[in-house]
């Protein structure tokens, strides 16, 4: 299936003009197909994140929209260009393997970063500074890569790929490695870039940053994409959650709950029934059944993950604020 | 060009800047500079106890041929000057002590001379001939006046003239000697090309090491990547050889004296300068875009030096058929070395210390070009295909000869 924000055909129905297309890419490796036909749609502005597990295809992919490397089959358009390469001004990408030249200073590092995006040096240089300024990091300015601690380096390379103000900024995996206060740092810089009108799409095997951040997801698994849309699509695959504690534990009143319904002590936990609550509850309070709490929630991202992408997937993905061990 | 991005050129020279001057202020670039040492201080050690021998034999000599009393009287106003000439005229010798009225021929014994005997004085103090190779004459002239001066009186009203008298060295002679400048040439130009073709090789494995290369391809095209290591390279060699070639000019033209005749090449030696600068750079950028290309193939180190083994030895044997064909000029094989892009540099380096033609050069240029644009662009396209294709912690695909070959050694 091949949903999306909008699909490409009729994206001109869309809100938004969008920032990335791409339709039935294919890319294959020998004789491993690592994406199959992938769908996307991204508006312009959004935050959009790609979730699977390693090895699902999420890296291959954002190289096949970044040019890095050509789709097998398929189309790709970004801002507009079906040749990545030829709007590279626009773009800012940060790689799941972070790479920095470890004896040029912070200041060049990001200087030359912008370079490769078309930025004189001595502009990415003042650009840099003000950036490393604004992020704390202003006394680094002077300082080799190597002389930085792991976060600072990454936040450097960050500032690398942001120094030449791109429309679209791809990141890979850009959570991996940080620690937590780091991480709250990096998501507050995603969604004020994404306040600036920058669209913004990222890539992780960890639902929570998703759930936070994105208007729309793509989800990835065995090189498929089973679902693209917006978040709270995917969280109205599955229905709400019925959390259910009684003093009494049984009565004629247990016909009326579903027959998933999962006892834990005095606790029932199963879906809303399609017929809604109130049914239930009148049959609950005329059963006796002893009401102490009753609780419906949404379904969180993660359990649509797991609907939509199948429980081997969702083991595949490690638990949200787990390390990524690859 | 498209605003919207850098062209090939912006992009590799972006590329270059960076390589060069993280090369130029590192210490791989010391070691590039200190790297000649180590084989001159071999030939020093070496060359240690021969070295008597080389200064007995090595230095050229200028040979008296006047009656016996004039014989001594140069001699002996020699050794005053001597002190005071320094290197500027080689030692003086009495070749022959001449009986009053005996007759001397000094192109005839210049031809069949024995030792050292670099140029024969003749004559008298007085009107003295210098016989000899006209480049070399010309330098002694002025010391020889002086010292013929000493030879008249200790003070004379005017320095005698010296008359030169110009020996071509013969023409087999003289091929004999451009055979030779071209071997050297091609020596050097294969050491160099070896040693800065593992330099390039290096520099890619520590930037793959850095991970930073798919920043690289995300933003610029691959070509730009390779051309703009390759530029750098190429920029950091030359650098070294101006250094090199400074240090080294200058030590051999303050020994000047005492180095052996080299031959002129057939071009001319500006022209030959260029040319050989010219060779240099084809023959470094088609061995650096291989070696590149290898270090696009390989996941690490030592996948890199396994693979650049073979081509090391191709190269060997390509040096050794640009040397075999130096020798048989104008034959096919000369024909196909220098149509072969790899000894193309070498065979046309060759081809111009023996021949003066200069349009050869001019099309063998152009076809060397044509080879390294295509090298680069297969090297940069093995790059994208082998090495952008897997997400993290995943082995590359491989071409299945190189698979099996991994598959074996595992």
């Amino acid at each position: 299936m091949h949903a999306g924000l909008g699909h490409p055909e009729v994206s001109g129905n869309t809100r938004h003009p969008l920032a990335i297309e791409a339709r039935g890419l294919v890319k294959r490796f020998g004789g491993t197909v690592a994406v199959d036909g992938v769908d996307l749609a991204v508006p312009e502005g959004a935050i959009y994140g790609i979730l699977g597990p390693n090895g699902a295809g999420k890296t291959t992919t954002l190289r096949m929209l970044l040019g890095i490397i050509d789709p097998d089959a398929g189309l790709r358009r970004v801002l507009g260009h079906e040749r990545p390469h030829e709007i590279a001004r626009q773009i800012g990408y940060l790689p799941e393997e972070r790479g920095l030249y470890p004896a040029m200073k912070a200041i060049e590092a990001i200087a030359f970063m912008g370079a490769l995006r078309g930025l004189p040096l001595a502009e990415g240089r003042r650009r840099g500074l003000e950036l490393l300024e604004r992020h704390g990091l202003g006394h680094a300015a002077g300082r080799q890569i190597r002389q930085l601690s792991k976060g600072m380096a990454q936040t450097v390379q960050l500032l690398g790929t942001l120094v030449h103000r791109p429309r679209l900024v791809v990141l890979d995996e850009p959570f991996s490695g940080l620690d937590a206060l780091n991480q709250g740092k990096l998501e507050e810089m995603i969604r004020n870039l994404a306040e600036a009108g920058t669209t913004v799409i990222f890539s992780t095997h960890v639902i929570a940053h998703a759930e936070r951040l994105c208007q729309g997801i793509a989800i990835i698994a065995g090189g498929k994409v089973p679902f693209a849309g917006p978040v709270d699509e995917a969280r109205g695959r599955i229905p709400p959650q019925v959390r259910l504690e009684t003093r009494a534990l049984d009565g004629d009143w247990r016909k009326a709950l579903p027959a998933n319904a999962r006892r834990e002590g005095h606790f029932w936990h199963f879906s809303l029934p399609e017929s809604g609550v109130e049914p239930l509850l009148r049959a609950l309070i005329e059963g006796e059944a002893g009401i102490v709490t009753l609780s419906i929630e949404r379904a969180g991202l993660h359990d649509a993950f797991v609907e939509i992408a199948g429980e081997a997937a969702a083991q595949a993905m490690n638990r949200p604020g787990e390390e990524n061990p690859g | 060009m498209s605003a919207d991005r850098l062209s090939l050129w912006q992009a590799a020279f972006v590329i270059a800047r960076r390589d060069f001057t993280a090369v130029l202020f590192g210490r791989a670039f010391l070691f590039f500079l200190l790297g000649p040492l180590f084989p001159i201080a071999v030939a020093i050690m070496a060359g240690g106890i021969g070295q008597k021998v080389v200064e007995e034999t090595g230095r050229p000599e200028i040979g008296i041929a006047m009656e016996a009393g004039d014989v001594d009287a140069m001699l002996a106003a020699y050794v005053r000057l001597a002190p005071r000439l320094g290197n500027a005229l080689p030692d003086l010798v009495a070749m022959k002590r001449l009986q009053p009225g005996e007759h001397f021929d000094p192109p005839a014994a210049l031809k069949g001379r024995q030792g050292n005997i670099a140029a024969i004085l003749s004559g008298s103090p007085a009107v003295p001939v210098l016989t000899g190779p006209p480049e070399a004459i010309a330098r002694w002239q002025g010391p020889l006046s002086l010292i013929a001066a000493g030879a008249i009186g200790q003070e004379p009203r005017d320095y005698p003239q010296i008359a030169l008298d110009n020996v071509k060295v013969s023409a087999a002679k003289e091929r004999s000697n451009r055979l030779l400048l071209a071997q050297m040439a091609q020596m050097l130009l294969f050491l160099l090309t070896m040693l800065l073709a593992g330099m390039v090789l290096s520099n890619l494995v520590e930037e793959k090491g850095n991970k930073i290369i798919e920043i690289l391809a995300a933003a610029i095209p691959m070509d730009a990547v390779f051309l703009g290591k390759l530029l750098a390279m190429l920029g950091i060699s030359l650098v070294g050889i101006a250094v090199w070639g400074g240090l080294g000019g200058s030590v051999l033209w303050l020994g000047r004296e005492a180095l052996p005749d080299i031959a002129t090449p057939a071009v001319g030696w500006p022209a030959f300068l260029v040319l050989g600068t010219l060779y240099f750079a084809m023959a470094y950028l088609l061995l650096g875009s291989i070696f590149l290309a290898i270090g696009s193939l390989a996941a690490t180190v030592r996948e890199v030096q396994t693979l650049s083994m073979p081509v090391t030895m191709m190269q060997l044997l390509v040096f050794f058929f640009a040397s075999f064909a130096l020798a048989q000029p104008g034959t096919s094989i000369e024909l196909a070395a220098i149509a072969f892009p790899l000894s193309s540099p070498f065979a046309m380096l060759a081809r111009a210390a023996q021949n003066p033609a200069l349009w050869p050069h001019a099309v063998a240029l152009a076809w060397q070009v044509a080879a390294v644009t295509l090298f680069i662009r297969i090297g940069a396209e093995l790059f994208r295909r082998r090495v952008m294709q897997s997400g993290q912690g995943r082995v590359p695909a491989a071409p299945g000869a190189w698979r099996f070959w991994r598959r074996a050694r595992n």
